[in-house]
């Protein structure tokens, strides 16, 4: 018993641990501003397509999105497996869209109102029905500033 | 009694000095696992809405470049098959008519790209299309950019440049309502 503590006591370690805080919240900051927060869990599946001619969208509280896919696993035995538009995290018929996007119209400055864009997050595979039906409601309602999100293509210099 | 007054000689802090090479080690790995998601797509600008179709059949034929994608993902461009590759070579020659053939557009600014689709046609497809035509014009506004100004055409050069390149060639892609013969059910 006395060998132990002998032992131990001679090489103390007091090292300060001040400092371990500082660290703990960079890496806080770091995902916070790293992480991009999803307000709504994706209920269709969006896998983009690809393209080359992209712009970034400038101004995320400007975007609303608007997402088109067939509806994952978990919610096909409901819904089937025919392509459906999800607005905000629900499942919305076309004729929604108009109340949708004047929820989001009003929650902006007016300056603002004329720069909102719909991102439509469309997954590659769904024909383009619905998409023209999306897009027929968009310019009805004077929405149209427009974008079709994709990948960048990777072989694309 | 004994026993705990050895205990507190021993340590009565947690050496948590590794505490931060943990800490960085984590990172360290997250910062090159992480890929930054961004925001990006081919941002359109939709024609108002009106109920009366655009009669594209007044306009001269040969200054409207028609490019028709069906159901089976194929293109007819200006009546003939052809293959997408080749697509955005078509619309800038279209465009800028560089030998001054009596078949393409007269000049840029009265060249019109005409879209229509099927609803039928994947948005895959649908998208590469519009992909491809827009890059022509990009292309086309490089070139003009570099020849004017000396350096690429891209949403940062002074307002006034763009227009510029923007009046000389517009660009103008209409696209019609879509035909319905290969809609899913």
């Amino acid at each position: 018993m006395s060998k132990f503590s002998k032992k131990r006591g001679k090489s103390s370690p007091a090292i300060n641990t001040a400092s371990l805080p500082d660290i703990v919240f960079m890496l806080l900051f770091f995902f916070m501003v790293v992480t991009k927060l999803r307000d709504s869990e994706l209920l269709v599946q969006v896998s983009t397509p690809f393209a080359t001619q992209l712009a970034k969208l400038e101004e995320k509280s400007l975007v609303n999105y608007l997402y088109i896919g067939r509806p994952t696993e978990k919610y096909r035995n409901i819904y089937g497996t025919k392509p459906r538009l999800q607005l905000g995290d629900k499942f919305a018929a076309i004729s929604e869209i108009p109340l949708f996007l004047e929820r989001f119209k009003v929650k902006v400055p007016e300056v603002q109102r004329a720069k909102i864009t719909s991102s439509l997050r469309v997954d590659g595979k769904v024909t383009m029905g619905i998409v023209q039906d999306v897009k027929t409601e968009l310019r009805k309602a004077s929405q149209l500033k427009v974008n079709y999100s994709a990948k960048k293509r990777p072989d694309a210099e | 009694m004994a026993k705990r007054s050895s205990r507190d000689r021993m340590s009565t802090e947690i050496n948590a000095g590794s505490m931060a090479d943990i800490a960085f080690l984590l990172l360290i790995f997250f910062l090159v696992t992480t890929t930054i998601v961004e925001d990006k797509g081919i941002t359109v600008k939709l024609p108002p809405w009106s109920e009366e179709t655009p009669d594209i059949t007044q306009l001269k034929s040969r200054n409207v470049f028609a490019v028709l994608v069906n159901a089976r993902n194929e293109l007819l461009v200006r009546g003939e098959p052809m293959s997408i590759d080749v697509l955005r070579e078509r619309a800038k020659e279209f465009i800028a008519n560089p030998a001054n053939r009596e078949d393409l557009a007269e000049k840029p600014t009265k060249a019109i790209i005409s879209l229509k689709n099927d609803r039928g046609t994947n948005y895959e497809t649908y998208l590469s299309v519009y992909n491809e035509l827009k890059a022509a014009y990009d292309e086309l506004w490089t070139e003009l950019s570099q020849r004017k100004y000396g350096v690429p055409y891209s949403e940062d050069l002074p307002t006034a440049w763009r227009k510029t390149i923007k009046d000389e060639i517009p660009m103008v892609l209409s696209e019609a309502e879509p035909t319905n013969f290969g809609e899913e059910n």
